[in-house]
Parts: C-alpha cells; structure tokens; sequence
C-alpha cells in the first residue's frame, strides 16, 4: 500500500522549464519601502491598526483580520508607516486594494518572538489560533486562510492530511528548492498539522521530476512520525487539489462538494513551513520564496523576499535582457498577468515570470476543429469546446449546464488547443458573469424588499393622517 | 321624525354596504396568475425606467407582447433570459450588454434639503430631512433617476459606481471566426 498513487484523468505534460531548481534560495535586500496589501488572501480584508507615521517592528501586527474568512497582516521588517491608501493590486484588473505602505528603516528588528518549544504539548485550539494570528494562507496560490482550513477540519473526522508538494506548474521551482534546503522545517510544520488534525494517514506528495527533495525530505523525515513521503507522476495538473486528492486516495471529490467532505485536508509544503515558523518560532508570515525567471530575465533565481517587495525591485535585481512581453505573478498555467511592475509580491506569489515574444509564441485563434484534445486533457472531465461555444454564443446557462462551475481553470485545454481558443478565458469569463447575475439577483431581491416596506410605511403613515383628522374632528 | 331619518339611512347604508359586499365576492376578477409570475421576476421597485408607471403594467406589455423581454434596465440581462424562457420567446440575446449600473449622488454644495427627492425614491435609497444636506446609500439605489427630475436645484446626477476589486470580471474573449 504505501506509495502506491491512482490515475487521475487528463492533464497535460507542458514543457517543464524549471532552470532554478538548482538555484539556492538566496535572501532579498530589504527594499527601501514596501507595499503592503490588506487583502491578500481569500475573504474579507484585514483592517489596519497602525497610523500613518507610526513605528513598528518586524513581526508586529499592522491590519486584523476580520470576520470569520479574513487573515491578519504583518509589518515585514522594522521601519515607519508613510502611507495608507488603495494603491494598485497585483491583479489582472489593476484596480486598486487598500495598501499599507512601510518605510524600512534599515535595522530589520524582530519583535520579540513568543515562539513554544514543544507545540505537541498544547491544545490543538492554541496552535491552530497561532496559525491563524500569524496570518498564514494557502502558500500554493490559493490563498485561503490556513487557519480557517483547520478549524473547518478539526469539525469532522479527518482521515488523510496531503502535504502538496507537487509543484506542477513549469518554471516554478520555490517548493522544490524550499524542501531541498529546509526539510526539517516542512517535517516539523507537517507533524504540526498532524497534530491539530490527528488525521489516520499522513502523506507528503513530490512529482517524480524533483528527485533531490524527494531525497532531502526522506533524509528529514523520521519513522516515529509516521509521515509518508511519495513520489507522484509529473503530470500537470497534479497539484491541483482535487487531483492530489484522487491520485494518493484513489478517491474523486464530488461536484460542488469540497475536500474535508471526503476526510482529506490539503495543504501546501511552504504552508507546512510557515506553520513551523509561526508556531516554533514565533514568528508570523512576513516573507515568501519566490522564483524570479522567464526569458525576459537576466539571471533567473529563487529569492526569500519580504511580503510587499514590488516587482520592478525584483526585475531590478535580477536584471532584464530584454523588456518582458508579459509579466505573470504564479506560474504561466495558472498565475495571473499583472499590468505594470510598481505591484507588490504578496502572500499567495509563488512566481514572477517575465516572458518574452519567443516564450509567448502568440497565434491568433482559428475555428474550432472540433478535435476534442481539450475534452481528453480536461481533469475534471468536462466538454471545454462545448462549453465555450456556448459561451461564445453568450449562453451562460448552457455552460452551466455542461458543469462550468466544476472547471478548476487550470488552462490544459488551452495549452493543447491547436486552434489556439482561448478556453480557459472563456469559462473564467463565465463564471465571472455567473457570479454577476447573482449578485444582481441578489440586489433585485434586497430592490423589492425595500420597495414592499416603503409602500407599507406610506399605507401606515396615510391611515395614521386619516386617524388623526378624524379624531381631531 | 328624527327617529325615522336614522332609521331609513341606516337601513339603506347597511343593504348598499352588502350589496357591494356581495358583489365583490360574485363578481371578483380573477388575476392572471402567468402574470403574476411574470412580475415576481420583474425587480419591483416601481421605478418607471422601461416607461410603464410600474413593475405590474410591464408585466403585463411584456405577457401581451406589446414590450420586448429587454425592456427593463435594471433587470438587465438575466431578467430578459428569464422572461424569454417563461414566456417561450426566442430572442437572441448574444449582444444584449448590460447598462452599467448608475448610482444617484447629491451634490452638497447645491442641495438645500426641500426632501422631495426622498419622497420619490422607490428604494428608501435617500436619507435626510428637511434642511439639511440629503444623502445616497449607494447599496439601495438602483440608479432609476426619479429623483433628478424633482430636484430643484438640479444637485443630484447620475454617475458611475466606481469599481472594486471583488465586483470586477473577466471580459468575454474576442473570436472573429465563431467556435464551432
């Protein structure tokens, strides 16, 4: 049984491109100001504690997180608070987020840290407030809060917790060399879930194609801890939450339903290692690694860089060969094309990838052939060319339909595309509209409402004159 | 004689009151329950924008066809969908857009607080009271505009809400040759 993997459908073997998995990871230069987005996870944004002017220290507490679906943040280094305003957000849209915007001040000083020696010694309450406290989200991409994650599992039985490391998306290498360099960390932050969750199996999964730490986090890891650490094919895309879960459990997530129903709680390696960081050390999320490549780049590497370095800073140290065509922030399946470089790398970053016009091979879309490549790659199982004909037709229901709300968007029908139809744009456009028209149901619903109780205080109001003038006469 | 006049009007109000009474049960017009349907979908707020003086008159333009299913601005588009797939109308709606939503906003400099905007606002969406400086609650108002036309001062306008990172979308994907 152990290390046996299950087949999960489709997928696709994208050029891997991972140049920097033999670049150790090396620490970034405090930038000279940081911007600091208040939401950088999935949820309600944190509200600021901190004034303009005001100094504070790396570590210290800067926004809260608020309402149940939030998670707090933390100053990345020791300095002066000069702005709080919305300024641009590493976001396709370029639309302004509320951003804290700090000063170093050179010095870097920790706040004193109240780390606890033996967490297995506590309640698994404390330590999963201390993940949340320390403002630790889904370190994959996802950015959900780690904290609610466990919260919502320590509600039911968990029976297998997944450590992810699979890192399927090509160029990203922050994982790999995060479990090459600091395994006794990843094992620790591991063994802290556990903890918290008391789940019967416990598996750290690494794709086939990162054999050195595969072997580091062997080397860490110890039999009394009851970790299984398994290979998985190189398959995109394998980190995909849903699909981790149906190769080591062999088990596929219903539609609509979510991990925790099927007993599973995934979480990300450097989610892992953040967890350790925050609960043995004390100290909360406050950097991330990042891999600063693409072909635009001039010497591609890894970088532990403090949450709210802009990009420009990063492109700036690493040095460009030529102006990059586009600039993504996570992998080039997945990640999100940002407008201009004056954003910051935040929480969920786990790339920066500037691409030039040979990387891009742009091609100008032609009629569907009706081929259906996309059906057979689709993880989910889903008819992508019929859905976006449909879409394109501007006919959301019949998406719907055909299961658009169980597309995970992670672009393999547009990477095996040979008509070049931008598949994944069209069912991220449709679930975007979907969710419009909710929203506008939603407000006419709360229109009517409104309408009814205006009607009925003019009613109240009319019968109340004409009580009134009765009396009187 | 005093007695008798009490007595003969009261008699009479009483058999007129159940004469009327009578006829209202014997001679009740049963309403047509597609068209109640058909206004439920329609937003309610009265608003007056397709140029019906309301949701139910609209209703019943759209069920005897004489609006199209596009007709109501707030509704937009997911309303026109719905009114197509009840009333089993084919409609091509692929290049219907939206209107951007429009939100009323004061201007303080002008308004002088005379409370009529408020009065004919369907939503409740003005708040203020008399001489002093009225205001919006931008997640009432439907942006239907009664209000700019009793305004005396002409302080309120239209304008666009401005966008936030949650309600922004992906836009649709240009194609020239369509797919499939």
């Amino acid at each position: 049984m152990k290390g046996k993997t299950f087949h999960f459908r489709g997928g696709v073997h994208p050029t891997a491109n991972k140049h920097t998995s033999e670049c150790a990871i090396r620490r970034f230069p405090m930038p000279a100001k940081l911007h600091i987005p208040l939401q950088q996870h999935i949820g309600a944004p944190a509200e600021p504690l901190v004034e303009v002017g005001q100094q504070v220290l790396k570590g210290e507490l800067l926004a809260n997180s608020q309402g149940v679906i939030s998670a707090p943040v933390h100053a990345p280094t020791s300095g002066t608070i000069r702005v709080i305003d919305d300024l641009d957000a590493p976001h396709p849209s370029g639309l302004p987020v509320r951003t804290i915007v700090l000063e170093a001040d050179g010095m870097d000083a920790w706040k004193p840290a109240a780390g606890i020696d033996n967490p297995f010694m506590r309640a698994p309450e404390e330590i999963a407030a201390m993940v949340g406290a320390a403002g630790i989200v889904g370190m994959g991409g996802a950015t959900f809060p780690a904290a609610v994650k466990l919260h919502l599992a320590m509600q039911q039985t968990v029976h297998t917790l997944i450590i992810n490391g699979g890192e399927c998306e090509p160029y990203l290498t922050c994982d790999d060399r995060l479990m090459q360099e600091r395994a006794e960390g990843i094992i620790t932050g591991v063994r802290i879930f556990k903890h918290v969750l008391k789940p019967v199996r416990t598996v750290i999964a690494i794709e086939n194609n990162k054999p050195a730490a595969f072997a580091a986090m062997q080397e860490a890891n110890r039999a009394l801890y009851k970790i299984e650490i398994v290979q998985v094919p190189s398959r995109y895309p394998m980190g995909s939450e849903k699909q981790m879960i149906q190769a080591i459990t062999g088990r596929e997530i219903p539609a609509a339903r979510r991990a925790i129903d099927a007993g599973v709680v995934v979480h990300n390696v450097a989610t892992a290692y953040a967890a350790y960081e925050a609960v043995q050390l004390g100290r909360p999320l406050v950097s991330r690694i990042v891999t600063v490549t693409g072909g635009a780049i001039r010497q591609p590497m890894n970088l532990e860089v403090p949450i709210g370095t802009l990009l420009q800073d990063l492109l700036d140290y690493c040095g460009l060969n030529s102006q990059p065509q586009r600039l993504l922030l996570g992998g080039p399946m997945m990640g999100q094309v940002v407008p201009h470089t004056r954003v910051p790398v935040v929480k969920g970053s786990n790339g920066v990838i500037a691409l030039t016009a040979t990387d891009l091979h742009r091609q100008e879309s032609r009629a569907c052939i009706r081929c259906a490549r996309c059906v057979s790659v689709c993880p989910m199982g889903l008819l992508p060319l019929e859905m976006a004909a449909r879409l394109n037709k501007g006919n959301i229901d019949g998406a719907l339909s055909y299961g658009l709300l169980d597309c995970i968007s992670c672009g393999s029908c547009s990477y095996v595309c040979p008509s070049n139809i931008p598949l994944a744009h069209f069912f991220n456009y449709g679930k975007g509209e979907h969710a419009a028209r909710q929203d506008q149901e939603r407000f006419n619903d709360v229109t009517k409402k409104l309408a009814a109780q205006k009607k009925q205080r003019l009613t109240r109001q009319a019968e109340e004159k004409q009580r009134a003038r009765s009396k009187s006469a | 004689m005093i007695g008798a006049a009490i007595f003969s009007l009261t008699a009479l109000g009483a058999a007129l009151g159940m004469l009327l009474g009578l006829a209202g049960k014997l001679f009740r017009v049963e309403s047509d329950p597609l068209l109640d349907e058909v206004e439920q979908l329609f937003p309610g707020s009265q608003c007056g924008q397709c140029g019906f003086p309301g949701c139910r008159p609209a209703a019943e333009a759209v069920v005897s066809s004489r609006a199209p299913v596009t007709l109501c601005p707030p509704g937009g588009r997911a309303l026109a969908e719905k009114l197509a797939s009840k009333l089993n109308i084919a409609v091509n709606l692929a290049n219907l857009q939206d209107a951007p939503r429009q939100l009323a906003r004061v201007r303080e400099e002008t308004c002088i607080g005379c409370t009529r905007c408020f009065k004919v606002c369907p939503t409740d969406a003005i708040v203020g009271a008399p001489k002093q400086i009225h205001f919006v609650i931008s997640e009432a108002c439907t942006g239907c505009g009664n209000c700019l036309d009793v305004c005396p001062t002409e302080c309120l306008a239209l304008t666009a809400p401005r966008l936030h990172l949650k309600d922004w979308r992906w836009h649709k994907p240009r194609l020239e040759p369509v797919c499939t």
